[in-house]
């Protein structure tokens, strides 16, 4: 429950009283308290700056250090006070957070000393408000990641077991790591280049053979330029299987797009081979050979500014695209109206409204060639208003892709922030859990409040027969295992069941007494066991303990035999006959009652009965059970005994 | 009641009072704050003490620092009590009958003086709170339809998953039980007299009322 609304307890409950006449069966008894004294205030010494509060709002959240009796082992006896000794500034915003229920991170706070902090207190860092959270996740990314880069430094200095294909992998992907890398790297790098200015060179005219018009040095040293080829695409070859061979995921290598301009890179050249000099295909290998120039973009891996340029427009995706798609969209548009605007004039170039297109481009860019230029006076009027808005259109998205371009530039983390949603997604589905911890908490204390109650109703027959240190042992036992207001909570949502003639169970539980058909019929209660009550209560009752208990030597096979029993009896049946609320006087009853449970075991049937009631789902369920519940307070697949 | 004071902490511009401009009107409505009577003035109104008072009132304005509960606010309060069920429409009653003069807000004063009959009040008191939460339209009489709104705000609050599932007519076939039992003379609406006799009637219910008495 929040922080505040525990104040509204009472109203609650006294609004309860809106259902008293309507409900048919009697209510529950109310949870009392044992010792009610006024509250108080509580004096917190943290390194000498002392802070008070009231005791009932440390006690909001029991499972922190100051809510529970943890804080006890820092009582101060001659000063009557709790000393703290750690940081009083921080202090402040955890205390903040039993008053408010929020928990804020102070921006002048490092990090590690907040979390340390949250840390002692008990405090998880999940509940950190949405206000802050944001930053507290980015100090505690870059923080992560100051660590990393430390890591990998000192990491590269240890290398005594990997794999000769690790190594190489490592060298491949970071040059510095060794002499060989960095020789390696520099090499392909001038073979780059090298085959680079080869196609380039290739088609310059050079020397004159007299009597024939110039020639590209191509043709005119094919040999020597075929060799440098050669050898550039074997060195390139090589480095790509070499790679291929290194990859720790070979097929992931494969795709990745330095791999393919790799790829793209050699393969005219094998197709150069295969093809013959055939006069038809000829013509296709000459454009194959365009492809060699994607060389230059192996450059990439020796160069981080272009890797980051290439990211960038690949993320600036949409920024680009609303440019292309405003640009044609204004393109058609002009060009269309300077098509008929020039349709008059005679000899004019606008033939077509896609022959239109290339002016409104070369307009709008403010290119302007000059290769068309309209004739009649509509046609400049709009050709002017062209140039014009080519001007906004561009103008406008291009600041934006710079902006991008500047912070990935600055940031580099895209990849971070996948993981930061994954993070916030992990983050919510914990403070789900802690909600349903509250719902669950309830059906969970149901179970042990039921043996509460009968005891209550048993405690004066049968604490004679105790000794009187266990029974009261018994109440601190009863008085300690839910805080009062939890209590008080459950005792509400109790009322509320017995108002309405329904019961709250959990998710898992619904879903399975829906299927199977809504189990209407439960068994009838039969009176003659609750003469049992008697001789039964006494060990029963001594067993009301939440925490282990040492059970006896009977009770170790007792709680073996539940489990075979229940598979014999129809599971919703089972959790039907113990835990179906009826009129008191019976709940003793229903609760020592087992269908076909011989009646000769006495003790033991009353065990068995309600270890059993601690299974609500049989065994053959108990992984579900698992899987759907792993917090604690629902140990649903735990055999308690101990609850009894 | 008469002597509630609301404290505009904004300047008190009267042309902001005659001036239609809605920007201004949210701005008075969001610095509206309200304090409450003071201590002795409560005390001798309720039956609570001093100290349950300060302990009362201390929650209160924790939770709603203006002063005043509106009915959304009304609303979460409530909810968080009934995690598995929708408990608004229960709370949209509750906040009606905590509403005395029926302002759209409950003030502190209201808070206490339901409180002070639920929890000190004598069964006769609480009976007839409890009459007057029925009775939606305050006319005095429940009819069935204002019983069923009722009943199916409280079995909503139940949620979904519950054991046996909530059926469509379990809440009709509670009004007829309800109706059974406390209609006495079959006119099909219940008079406060014949809910007060019939609950004195039932011992169920007279003990229950005494339920919550150590509640503060």
């Amino acid at each position: 429950m929040a922080a505040g609304v525990a104040a509204w307890l009472p109203f609650a409950r006294a609004a309860a009283i809106g259902w008293m006449p309507v409900a048919n069966l009697p209510m529950p008894v109310a949870p009392t308290e044992k010792n009610k004294k006024q509250d108080e205030l509580i004096v917190l010494n943290v390194s000498g700056r002392r802070f008070q509060t009231w005791k009932n709002t440390l006690d909001r959240y029991p499972d922190t250090l100051l809510g529970s009796s943890e804080k006890e082992f820092f009582y101060n006896e001659e000063t009557k006070e709790y000393f703290f000794d750690r940081d009083p500034d921080v202090f402040r915003s955890v205390l903040n957070f039993y008053r408010t229920g929020k928990l804020h991170y102070p921006r002048y706070e490092c990090i590690l000393s907040y979390d340390e902090e949250l840390a002692f207190f008990g405090i998880v860092p999940e509940i950190i408000g949405d206000c802050c959270y944001e930053e507290y996740k980015d100090r505690k990314r870059e923080n992560a990641e100051r660590l990393m880069d430390d890591q990998e430094d000192n990491k590269d200095s240890k290398l005594p077991n990997m794999t000769f294909r690790e190594t190489m992998w490592r060298a491949f992907e970071n040059p510095q790591t060794s002499t060989m890398a960095l020789v390696f790297y520099y090499v392909t790098g001038f073979f780059i280049a090298v085959s680079v200015m080869t196609n380039v060179v290739e088609t310059v005219p050079c020397g004159s053979v007299p009597n024939q018009k110039e020639v590209p040095c191509g043709e005119r040293y094919t040999v020597a330029f075929f060799c440098m080829d050669t050898a550039c695409v074997m060195i390139f070859t090589v480095e790509y299987l070499m790679r291929l061979f290194a990859a720790p995921n070979r097929y992931r290598f494969m795709r990745s797009v330095m791999s393919i301009i790799d790829v793209v890179a050699i393969l005219p050249y094998y197709i150069g081979l295969v093809m013959t000099d055939n006069e038809d295909v000829s013509g296709a290998f000459v454009t194959l050979r365009v492809f060699r120039v994607f060389r230059i973009f192996k450059f990439s891996r020796h160069s981080q500014g272009l890797r980051i340029l290439g990211y960038t427009l690949k993320s600036c995706a949409s920024e680009l695209g609303f440019l292309l798609f405003s640009l044609t969209m204004a393109i058609i548009i002009f060009a269309t109206v300077m098509f008929y605007a020039e349709k008059g004039s005679s000899s004019s170039k606008f033939t077509s409204i896609p022959a239109s297109f290339w002016y409104t481009i070369v307009t709008m860019t403010t290119l302007g060639y000059g290769d068309m230029v309209p004739k009649t006076i509509a046609g400049k009027i709009f050709g002017s208003i062209c140039s014009l808005s080519g001007v906004l259109v561009i103008a406008l998205p291009v600041p934006v892709i710079v902006s991008n371009f500047s912070r990935i530039y600055h940031q580099n983390q895209r990849a971070d922030k996948r993981r930061a949603q994954k993070v916030q997604k992990a983050r919510l589905a914990r403070i789900r859990l802690t909600k349903t911890e509250s719902s669950s908490a309830f059906l969970h204390s149901k179970r042990n409040g039921l043996f509460n109650e009968a005891l209550e109703l048993t405690q004066l027959p049968y604490k004679m027969s105790l000794s009187e240190q266990s029974s009261t042992k018994e109440e601190q036992h009863l008085g300690k295992s839910s805080s009062l207001l939890e209590s008080q909570h459950h005792h509400l949502l109790h009322c509320l069941e017995k108002t309405t003639n329904h019961e709250f169970v959990d998710e898992q539980y619904y879903q399975q007494s829906y299927l199977e058909g809504g189990l209407q019929n439960y068994p009838q209660r039969s009176p003659s066991l609750s003469s049992q009550d008697g001789v039964t209560g006494t060990c029963c009752s001594r067993r009301n303990k939440k925490h282990n208990t040492p059970l006896r030597n009977a009770s170790g096979p007792a709680h073996m035999q539940p489990l075979t029993h229940t598979q014999t009896h129809n599971r919703g049946l089972q959790e039907l006959s113990t835990i179906h609320i009826q009129p008191l006087s019976t709940s003793r009853s229903s609760l020592n009652m087992r269908i076909d449970e011989p009646a000769s075991l006495n003790c033991q049937s009353s065990q068995i009965t309600t270890a059993i009631i601690s299974i609500p789902t049989p065994p053959v369920t108990t992984p579900e059970g698992d899987a759907h519940l792993p917090t604690g307070p629902s140990h649903q697949n735990v055999v308690k005994v101990s609850a009894l | 009641m008469d002597s509630r004071r609301v404290v505009t902490v904004s300047a008190r511009v009267d042309a902001a009072v005659s001036s239609t401009d809605s920007v201004e009107d949210e701005l008075e409505l969001s610095t509206v704050r309200h304090r409450p009577e003071g201590l002795e003035q409560l005390e001798a109104q309720t039956r609570f003490s001093r100290k349950e008072l300060q302990i009362l009132y201390r929650g209160f304005k924790n939770e709603c620092p203006s002063g005043v509960v509106n009915e959304e606010t009304f609303k979460d309060i409530y909810s968080q009590f009934f995690p598995q069920g929708d408990a608004s429409t229960y709370a949209h009653f509750l906040f009606n009958a905590f509403d005395t003069d029926h302002n759209g807000s409950v003030s502190f004063e209201d808070f206490v003086m339901g409180l002070s009959i639920l929890l000190r009040g004598t069964v006769q008191e609480k009976l007839i709170w409890a009459f007057n939460l029925y009775d939606i339209n305050k006319d005095g009489y429940i009819s069935k339809e204002e019983m069923l709104d009722i009943m199916k705000a409280i079995y909503d609050m139940m949620g979904k998953c519950t054991y046996p599932v909530l059926k469509e007519e379990t809440p009709r076939q509670h009004v007829e039980i309800f109706f059974q039992k406390m209609d006495k003379n079959k006119d099909g609406v219940v008079t406060i007299d014949e809910f007060i006799d019939s609950c004195q009637n039932d011992e169920n219910i007279m003990r229950s009322m005494h339920l919550f008495e150590n509640v503060l």
